[in-house]
């Protein structure tokens, strides 16, 4: 696969790894966030752990949409679509998360039509498809997402498609990150930034981070090589005391972002004055709603929604684990009553969560002489 | 929010031209190109696809670029600090390159 | 060593899809619920298929019922997913399936050309099998139940000589063998069912494994300790069950597994494993490390098992876990599938 396989070459990884090696200074402990949940899965997945030194210790970051959605959302959702004629679409990812009465899944098993989605020009095409039923499109993501979900709806709009709407849970990044910082328990020394994020809203956006917070921040691809870079370039540059914020994904993020996406978002979406994120509490100005101007397609406007929240179990500690402030296992909860199988939170259950990703791909293994030869 | 791959414009729908055939390796889907408007991409090119959207045109010549710097890895560092060791630090180029910090 | 399976009780109050998914869900169920009331207080490992002895002649017995959307699809149809996978499942025992009886729930409302197209399709892999179809029965349920049909297939068959399969028998320093791509069933079925918008140039697998297994067992004999058909679940939950089953760790080479590009992409695209993706004509099997290269010969020179390869091995550690190493000194634990594979965006 072009543009994926050259980024996953062996002989060129083990140059990365021992680059890396070389940078980390013994005598520090460094702490490394990665904002993006997709970063979280591909470390997992390629192992990369592995590769670092164990003084160089990576933080898993809130930039998952799906862990950061309050269960009353989801609730909501799906009480809105409980309806008969109503179809409930959304992103694979959201299929297993848990509501209060079950999971999308759950409530399909029970008779709901939920359909899952690659697109949300796939919910609506059910829409066109299905005139004598309305469409809901359960809308996650943040802002690499967000355009999609705008574009389609300029195109619902433009079309004339009234059988068709979305329950926005559009959030942005840049807020969590603050919170992230705010936070008094969080020691940080640099970002690897988010790639995918980043291909919208540009590396402006993390100017901030660098010059009032004194953090590098490096924006990342997400094969190995991708990652394995920006830790390169992190090093380098809190070897040389340098906080700036780089761009390592040049190949498919522009410095300013993608402004017709930009456009299109500011079209039809604004700002909630404050949203409700899981484990991180309320944060304003960090999640989007769909104008009055299509207010058509806006299942809140459209329909009452019950407005349902819900409090975690006490026992429960994804805020913390969100923030990055304990590891998954530190969490009382973890692999006993919380699994994949059974998750109380959405980090089980999402697949760039970190609890699914520690319980499915690391929390057992042990220290191989492959992966012992490497430390 | 991160699941993104490259692909690459096969064909443009003729009666919907913000929509293309994206092929990767062998895999075909149809990928609104709506939100690459203010540069639309031609088969040929290679595209970023997220949720059925091409958010980024990727560029060959960047891609080769750091490709070459992740070959040089270590032994940048080393011709560095060799140099170094002659007290020609001034003249040696910045790691990364410049144009990748604007 | 660690033996067998640990007792579960089943506590869920309904039954959910996921109990039929193949993955954890459906092991709980298997081993909570039915195998305590059924088979007894020493179930034992539960293989593909039960031995059975009648006046002293052993005879394996498997069944399996088939639930598939759409009922064609490119590379074959319900019919002969039916035939072939209980041929397979007597295969991977180290059985010859010998006779098969089908049963038919069929929807009202099911156009006739349908159900015969899928007759005519069993009867063609039977034929292809070399398996008889000895009987079998059908009823109707209403229009809106049994998704145009499902389909249970029970089959009979005699163990080959020299078998003697168990995940009691293996051992650390055992390779595993896989006889082919994985995944390719599984996306098909995926991108068929049109949701996705997904095209791509890939059939469904669906075969008998039978010859591809008579020739290991013939060069290899009681070096084969054990063989599985990865249908739902993929490669990687037959692969834990076998782990936990004898306790030991299996640890697989990345880069030996093979995967078609158009899997490998549509994988890719969706979010997926392949290692969680069903096979229907494929099959793994724990060959002791002598016999292993000559195995390997054996089904290569074997028409259809061209693509065997070698994926990886048994250890004592990670106990009761499966292991996958990268091309870079890195490694993930693989787990079972909890459901279906779901593509995600994220």
């Amino acid at each position: 696969m072009k543009f994926v396989d050259e980024f996953r070459a062996p002989e060129l990884i083990a140059k990365a790894g021992e680059e890396i090696r070389k940078l980390a200074d013994s005598d520090r402990h460094y702490r490394i966030m990665e904002v993006c949940g997709g970063h979280t899965h591909a470390i997992y997945r390629f192992g990369l752990k592995d590769l670092l030194p164990a003084n160089v210790e990576l933080i898993h970051g809130p930039g998952c949409p799906v862990c950061v959605l309050p269960m009353g959302r989801i609730d909501d959702g799906l009480s809105l679509a409980a309806q008969p004629e109503f179809i409930f679409a959304a992103f694979g990812d959201m299929m297993r998360v848990p509501g209060t009465h079950g999971s999308p899944l759950e409530y399909k098993a029970r008779g709901m039509d939920v359909r899952i989605v690659y697109s949300p020009a796939d919910a609506l095409k059910l829409a066109r498809n299905n005139p004598e039923k309305h469409v809901m499109f359960f809308a996650i993501g943040f802002e690499t997402t967000a355009p999609s979900t705008a574009l389609t709806l300029v195109r619902a709009k433009a079309e004339g498609l009234n059988n068709f709407s979305v329950f926005c849970n559009h959030v942005t990044i840049i807020p969590a990150i603050r919170a992230i910082l705010d936070s008094p328990d969080m020691r940080l020394d640099g970002f690897v930034g988010p790639g995918h994020v980043s291909t919208v809203i540009g590396c402006r956006p993390y100017d901030w981070i660098a010059k009032a917070e004194g953090k590098p921040v490096v924006v990342s691809g997400f094969e190995p090589l991708d990652i394995l870079q920006s830790i390169v370039m992190l090093l380098r540059q809190l070897r040389r005391g340098e906080a700036k914020v780089e761009n390592q994904y040049t190949r498919v993020v522009p410095w300013e972002g993608n402004r017709a996406a930009l456009r299109v978002m500011a079209e039809v979406f604004e700002l909630r004055p404050y949203f409700e994120w899981r484990g991180l509490g309320f944060i304003s100005q960090s999640a989007l709603k769909i104008r009055e101007s299509y207010g058509t397609w806006d299942a809140e406007q459209r329909f009452t929604v019950p407005g349902i929240r819900v409090t975690d179990p006490k026992a429960a500690q994804c805020g913390e684990v969100l923030k990055g402030v304990l590891k998954p296992t530190q969490c009382k909860l973890f692999g006993r009553e919380c699994t994949p199988e059974q998750p109380v939170g959405a980090l089980m259950v999402s697949s760039e969560g970190s609890c699914a990703a520690y319980y499915n791909y690391e929390h057992r293994k042990p220290i191989t002489i492959a992966n012992a030869a490497t430390r | 929010m991160c699941l993104a791959i490259p692909g690459q414009i096969v064909a443009i729908d003729s009666q919907n031209t913000h929509l293309a055939t994206v092929e990767v390796v062998g895999v075909r889907r149809k990928v609104d190109l709506g939100l690459l408007q203010d540069e639309p991409p031609v088969p040929g090119d290679w595209v970023l696809i997220h949720v059925g959207f091409a958010m980024s045109k990727i560029s060959e010549a960047d891609a080769a670029d750091q490709m070459e710097t992740l070959t040089m890895l270590g032994e940048a560092a080393a011709a560095i600090e060799e140099v170094r060791g002659y007290g020609l630090e001034n003249e040696i180029p910045d790691y990364p390159p410049q144009r990748w910090k604007q | 060593m660690a033996t067998a399976v640990t007792k579960i009780k089943f506590r869920e109050p309904q039954i959910e899809m996921s109990h039929g998914a193949g993955g954890k869900a459906s092991r709980r169920l298997v081993e909570g619920l039915f195998a305590p009331l059924l088979f007894g207080s020493s179930p034992g490992p539960l293989g593909d298929a039960a031995h059975v002895q009648i006046n002293g002649t052993k005879i394996a017995m498997t069944t399996d019922s088939f639930v598939v959307k759409p009922l064609r699809f490119p590379g074959g149809s319900i019919g002969e997913l039916a035939i072939n996978g209980t041929v397979n499942d007597l295969a991977v025992s180290g059985a010859r399936a010998e006779a098969i009886v089908v049963t038919f729930v069929l929807e009202a409302g099911l156009p006739t050309e349908i159900l015969e197209a899928e007759v005519r399709a069993m009867a063609d892999a039977a034929e292809k099998a070399s398996v008889k179809i000895a009987g079998g029965d059908t009823k109707v349920v209403e229009h809106g139940k049994a998704d145009g049909m499902y389909v249970t297939t029970t089959g009979i068959g005699r163990l080959l000589s020299g078998v003697e399969i168990s995940p009691q028998s293996v051992r650390p320093g055992d390779k595993v063998l896989l006889s082919g791509p994985i995944g390719d069933h599984g996306i098909t079925i995926l991108l068929a069912r049109g949701d996705l918008d997904l095209e791509a140039d890939l059939r469904s697998d669906t075969r008998s494994v039978f010859p591809l297994v008579q020739a290991l067992v013939r060069e290899c004999g009681a070096g084969v300790r054990w063989m599985r058909d990865p249908t739902r679940g993929g490669v990687a939950t037959s692969l834990n069950e076998l782990a936990r089953d004898c306790g030991l760790g299996i640890v697989l080479c990345e880069e030996k597994i093979p995967v078609r590009d158009s899997v490998r992409g549509a994988c890719e695209l969706l979010g997926l494993d392949p290692m969680h993706i069903a096979n229907e004509g494929q099959f793994l099997a724990v060959i002791s490390s002598q016999h292993a290269e000559s195995a390997l010969r054996a089904l290569r020179a074997t028409p259809g098992g061209e693509e065997a390869i070698l994926i990886g091995e048994v250890h004592e550690q990670p106990d009761s876990a499966v292991l996958v190493t990268t091309p870079y000194g890195g490694s993930r634990l693989v787990d079972m599938l909890v459901g279906d594979p779901l593509p995600r965006i994220c």
